[in-house]
């Protein structure tokens, strides 16, 4: 997309050998270890990596916001030819938002809750813009039309809560574009974000690069986005960049033993009957001297020089890697097969189904709290869960899966329905037969933070279900069965004394299935249980959920939004938008032939990790309504291209397309 | 035959009950890591520890001052021991001497005559309108006037003398067992905040020898109108200060606590209930409440004079009974800070996993909320201790506060009203209320604050 005179292209951007420290000066933490790179105008560069990789750190040195602690030690910063790192703070406040503009993570948080968006904006349109300061107001309009804003003259009085979280990262973005800057650096623009509302942001910041030819340094840990957006990536590993290459050939070919890693532990439908590489081990902690590779401990790759001495530099600085091995040297193992057991054709009877399950929350408004309205999270809802196999809940957030899940376990009640267990309608059963029955059904969170009590030891955490359901017996027995679980999932026996916050995310997310798993439960449902993980990390805990699955032929209802996931792991897909299910079947027949508009927008907006496979279909426009008002008719008719006249009338009957691929829309009325 | 008979009143058995609990708590913390970390930095600043050293020797001051006994008077007919009806205590024993060294009326500190003249009646005959030599202090001079400066001098180097040498004494014993010696302990970064300890530790000790050697011989806070020592009832003072400070929250907290995360963990109309309690508990202004309560016990108290064995025991009664009444108004705060903490906490992850489990309500509450409220109730406690401390100054000035036999700063203040409207000046017995209510108020000020940033988990996240 380098849109540049062929040949000589502006650079705008340039570092070179920058180290940023953070910590006391005596013990220091080296998050950003020699890192050069430069930016061309027009030009993406992506830097890619795990989390806690020197990313963001990176970010914060360019703009000099580095938190209290840290100090760029090392290194220039040029921006178009002047260095950053001499400026005054007086004149760096200037290049800020004029120079380099930036967006944040996290755009709830990034703007001022008690500030109307439009004032936000002229702020930086005064401080950036002398020629629109006196009235910034046309200006803040221009912008907002600019980052596709709809209806701005009334959008730029509205305060912050009162913007979805794709429009409030749009306002972040019109902020950043206020002082016309020449490079905008995103730090993960789109994590926080919806599928589908990624696909709109990522497409804006395109055009806005196509229209003011800035260049782009985005930050990010999906693959799928670095393909989507990138024209140069730099991947990086424990501080330091570890290869720079043309996006086109780093899909091709990735050179570093870790880049080729990362994409192996991508889960995807063509590694379904393989487990997915992990990456032993952990990152090295950055406080010490390196005087050897630093992903030697855990490359499958490494020889006797890498032993010996620092790894050099191979290749042009920006198309090159940084290891001992020639690129048709480095051997990787073969992915070991997981065991997983295929799903039999007949499923037989389900373990537990839910018929026109609804759980309503009242809204509640006034002095005496009188009920006006209901949100209506999950609203007639069928499915059915089989033995040994696993359904993928799939939804953008707000859809109401996390609350189906709770349902049917019945952490939360449900308004009206019935799900059946064993002959049991569980939404009737109250107090002791309901406790008994519980140790049947267990769940895992989405974040291991915040699913383990900080103040239990591990060993009590994993006990836990064992005692209230009275299983384990006497001490003995209780300990014997613990250390058991926690070798099941991969943990060693001294983790018993030890309290989780010693873990990192992916051992937290295991004592958090081993405790699931203590009660022997027949059905798990796994609430978005890799999406607070890296990539590599997350492969780890898939593959365990697949190993376990086979043992114990365990029933997964596997919440998620990541389509990957769910062609790796799934039997069936169930697609659900605003609290009904729309489409459900085979996960082979849902994500190769989506029937329903929703699925196929969805499925269109997941970025790829294939720079070749862009594919411009069906964006969607706007946001999910509330489900305390939903749309009459189809909940989907606003946002679908292919609305009729029906749509806005009635609710879609079901439809069977296929034996078990079901769809709720009227596109498919004719065929009955 | 003993020599004393030991008398347990109310507010000393709950002060020994509190000393138990902060012990068993401390053994408890030992063991867990979660509750260690957080101690650890409180023991890492500076500045908390150096207010330890204040409140550790006033907190001594306060439990001299709390172990009673009635001493022996003599035999009766059958050869039992008589004991005499006066309770004492253990600081009383120590400062006798200023117990017991009263004047006539007002003098001022370090003075040797009265601060009011008085008609003398000369030896040989005939009468002089001229200041009186004070009984005790100062006595031991020949002429006042000439060695006054002289002997001050002489005791507060001695005094200051006995600080050091104790402090030296004390060092030696402490960093004996050491292994890293003297000379590291001296320049290490990491025995800093020690170091600091060991500086006020040694103003502390000054202190203490300067009493020694110059409160015998002087009154160094002068005396109040009845001629008793001011600065031996600013010392009394320190048990009341720091039994309002504590038992206050000792017993609010079982109410504060169980009702807090009550409310927040089951919500509907257990909420409901409890939050209306509170509301309309903390709408009623808390002085008014205090009046009438206090106004109500002291009836109580002047109807049934017979059951109270002595002055002492009635006075400690009454303060006990403003504990409970200041605990009474005060719970409030805290149990709303606790309800919205279980309101969060509940819908974490972790009690959502043990619902799952079937574990039950109890349990959960047990198990998943309390401990993971206790940083606030901590918090709270040691950010209370100051205000309670001057809310019984408040209190007592306007005479709702402890009973008027007792010694407290209150107590002292009150007095002092209308001694600053005197001519000349009474200014001592303001001042040295002011001096030792503010010491105790600013260090453990110093100290909350430390506490607070090292178990406020936002804060240790920021830093």
């Amino acid at each position: 997309m380098s849109e540049g005179p062929a040949g000589v292209q502006e650079t705008v951007l340039e570092v070179s050998g920058l180290c940023t420290e953070l910590g006391p000066q005596d013990k220091p933490v080296r998050a950003v270890d020699g890192v050069d790179l430069h930016l061309h105008r027009g030009e993406t560069f992506v830097l890619v990596g795990e989390s806690g990789c020197g990313k963001s750190m990176i970010a914060l040195s360019l703009m000099r916001l580095l938190p209290s602690t840290g100090r760029v030690v090392q290194g220039e910063v040029r921006l178009q030819g002047r260095s950053l790192l001499d400026l005054p703070e007086v004149e760096m406040r200037r290049e800020r938002g004029g120079g380099i503009g930036m967006i944040f993570q996290e755009p709830m948080t990034s703007l001022n809750p008690v500030m109307s968006v439009g004032k936000q904006v002229a702020e930086a349109v005064e401080l950036h813009d002398p020629a629109h300061a006196a009235s910034p107001r046309a200006r803040v309009l221009e912008l907002f039309r600019q980052v596709g804003i709809p209806d701005p003259e009334r959008r730029i009085d509205e305060y912050p809560h009162q913007l979805s979280g794709g429009m409030k990262q749009r306002v972040m973005i019109a902020m950043a574009l206020a002082g016309r800057p020449g490079v905008l650096i995103a730090d993960e623009p789109t994590t926080a974000l919806d599928v589908t509302i990624q696909a709109q942001v990522l497409q804006l910041l395109r055009d806005l690069q196509a229209e003011t030819g800035m260049g782009i340094l985005l930050i990010t840990h999906d693959l799928g986005v670095v393909a989507e957006m990138a024209d140069r990536v730099g991947v990086m590993y424990a501080g330091q960049l570890v290869e720079t290459a043309a996006v086109g050939s780093f899909f091709k070919q990735p050179r570093h033993p870790y880049s080729r890693k990362l994409f192996r532990s991508l889960p995807d439908a063509g590694k379904r009957e393989l487990g997915l590489d992990i990456i032993k081990g952990m990152v090295p902690p950055l406080n010490q001297a390196f005087d050897l590779c630093r992903f030697r401990d855990r490359c499958e790759a490494a020889q006797a020089v890498c032993g010996e001495r620092l790894p050099p530099w191979q290749g042009d600085p920006q198309d090159g890697y940084r290891c001992h091995l020639a690129v048709d040297r480095i051997e990787l193992q073969a992915s070991e097969s997981a065991r997983h057991a295929p799903a039999a054709a007949d499923a037989g009877q389900p373990l537990m189904a839910a018929s026109d399950l609804r759980v309503h929350f009242p809204i509640r408004k006034g002095v005496l709290r009188r009920t006006v309205g209901f949100v209506k999270a999950v609203d007639g809802l069928d499915l059915a869960l089989y033995p040994g196999r696993t359904l993928a809940l799939v939804g953008e957030s707000g859809c109401g899966k996390t609350t189906v899940g709770k349902a049917l376990l019945q952490l939360l009640r449900a308004s009206g329905g019935r799900v059946d267990y064993d002959g049991a309608n569980l939404t009737q059963l109250r107090g002791e037969s309901l406790r008994r029955l519980r140790r049947e059904f267990q769940i895992i969170f989405q974040d291991p933070a915040s699913s383990m009590n900080p103040r239990m030891l591990v060993g009590d955490i994993v006990a836990e279900g064992l005692r209230a359901q009275g299983i384990a017996g006497d001490r003995r027995a209780e300990q014997a069965r613990v250390l058991q679980l926690l070798d099941q999932v991969g943990l060693p026996a001294s983790s018993v004394g030890r309290y989780p916050h010693e873990f990192s995310g992916g051992q937290r997310q295991r004592i958090a299935i081993a405790r699931a798993l203590a009660v022997k439960p027949r059905l798990v449902v796994c609430d978005e249980p890799t999406s607070a993980l890296d990539v590599s990390v997350q492969a780890q805990v898939l593959n365990l959920l697949k190993t376990l699955q086979a043992e114990l032929d365990l029933s997964y209802l596997f919440i998620t939004h990541n389509i990957s996931v769910v062609a790796y792991l799934a039997d069936e897909v169930a697609v659900m938008y605003l609290g009904r299910i729309v489409e459900r079947g085979p996960v082979e027949r849902v994500l190769n032939a989506p029937a329903h508009p929703y699925t196929q927008a969805l499925l269109a907006s997941v970025p790829v990790p294939d720079p070749d496979d862009r594919r411009e279909v069906l964006r969607l426009e706007g946001d999910m309504p509330s489900p305390a008002n939903p749309p009459t008719g189809c909940h989907f008719h606003e946002r679908c291209p292919r609305a009729e006249a029906r749509c806005r009338r009635e609710y879609p009957a079901r439809f069977e397309l296929e034996p078990q691929h079901e769809v709720s829309c009227w596109l498919y009325a004719q065929r009955d | 035959m003993m020599p004393f008979q030991p008398v347990m009143l109310a507010t000393d058995a709950l002060i020994f009950l509190l000393l138990g609990l902060s012990g068993g708590f401390a053994w408890y913390a030992r063991r867990h890591a979660h509750l260690r970390a957080p101690w650890r930095r409180v023991a890492r600043s500076r500045t908390a520890m150096g207010a330890l050293v204040v409140i550790a020797l006033y907190v001594t001051i306060g439990l001299l001052d709390t172990l009673h006994f009635r001493a022996a008077s003599g035999t009766d007919e059958q050869g039992n021991t008589r004991y005499a009806g006066e309770i004492l205590s253990v600081l009383d024993l120590i400062a006798t001497p200023l117990r017991e060294q009263s004047e006539k009326t007002y003098s001022a500190p370090f003075a040797t005559h009265l601060y009011a003249r008085e008609t003398i009646e000369l030896p040989q005959g005939g009468q002089v309108r001229d200041f009186p030599r004070l009984q005790w202090g100062g006595a031991h001079l020949a002429d006042p006037l000439a060695d006054r400066a002289g002997d001050i001098l002489l005791r507060t180097l001695l005094g200051i003398g006995i600080g050091l040498f104790a402090w030296l004494l004390l060092l030696a014993l402490l960093l004996r067992r050491s292994a890293q010696g003297w000379r590291q302990w001296w320049s290490d970064e990491e025995s800093g905040p020690q170091r600091s300890a060991a500086w006020v530790g040694l103003l502390m000790l000054i202190l203490v020898g300067l009493s020694l050697t110059l409160a015998g011989a002087y009154h160094v806070l002068g005396t109040d109108k009845v001629g008793e020592d001011v600065y031996y009832q600013s010392l009394k003072s320190i048990r009341t200060g720091l039994v309002i400070g504590t038992l206050t929250t000792l017993v609010m907290l079982p109410a504060a606590i169980l009702l807090g995360i009550m409310a927040g963990y089951f919500r509907g109309w257990v909420d409901d209930l409890i939050q209306y309690l509170y509301t309309t508990l903390s709408s009623v202004p808390g002085v008014l409440l205090i009046a009438a309560a206090v106004l109500m016990m002291q009836i109580y108290m002047s109807n049934n004079q017979e059951s109270f064995n002595s002055l002492t025991e009635r006075a400690d009664m009454r303060l006990l009974f403003l504990c409970l009444i200041l605990g009474v108004t005060s719970w409030t705060s805290l149990c709303r800070l606790l309800r919205g903490e279980t309101l969060k906490l509940r819908q974490l992850e972790y009690v959502q996993a043990a619902q799952a489990f079937g574990v039950g309500h109890f349990t959960t509450l047990m198990r998943h909320i309390l401990p993971n409220v206790m940083h606030i109730v901590l918090i709270v406690v040691v950010l209370d201790f100051s205000g309670l401390v001057l809310a019984e100054a408040v209190l007592s000035y306007i005479n709702i506060g402890v009973d008027p036999n007792t010694n407290s700063w209150g107590n002292m203040i009150n007095s002092a009203r209308l001694e600053l409207a005197r001519d000349p000046l009474v200014w001592w017995s303001l001042l040295a209320a002011f001096l030792f209510m503010f010491v105790l108020v600013l260090a453990a000020n110093l100290f909350a604050d430390v506490v607070r940033d090292a178990f406020d988990p936002r804060l240790r996240e920021r830093s």
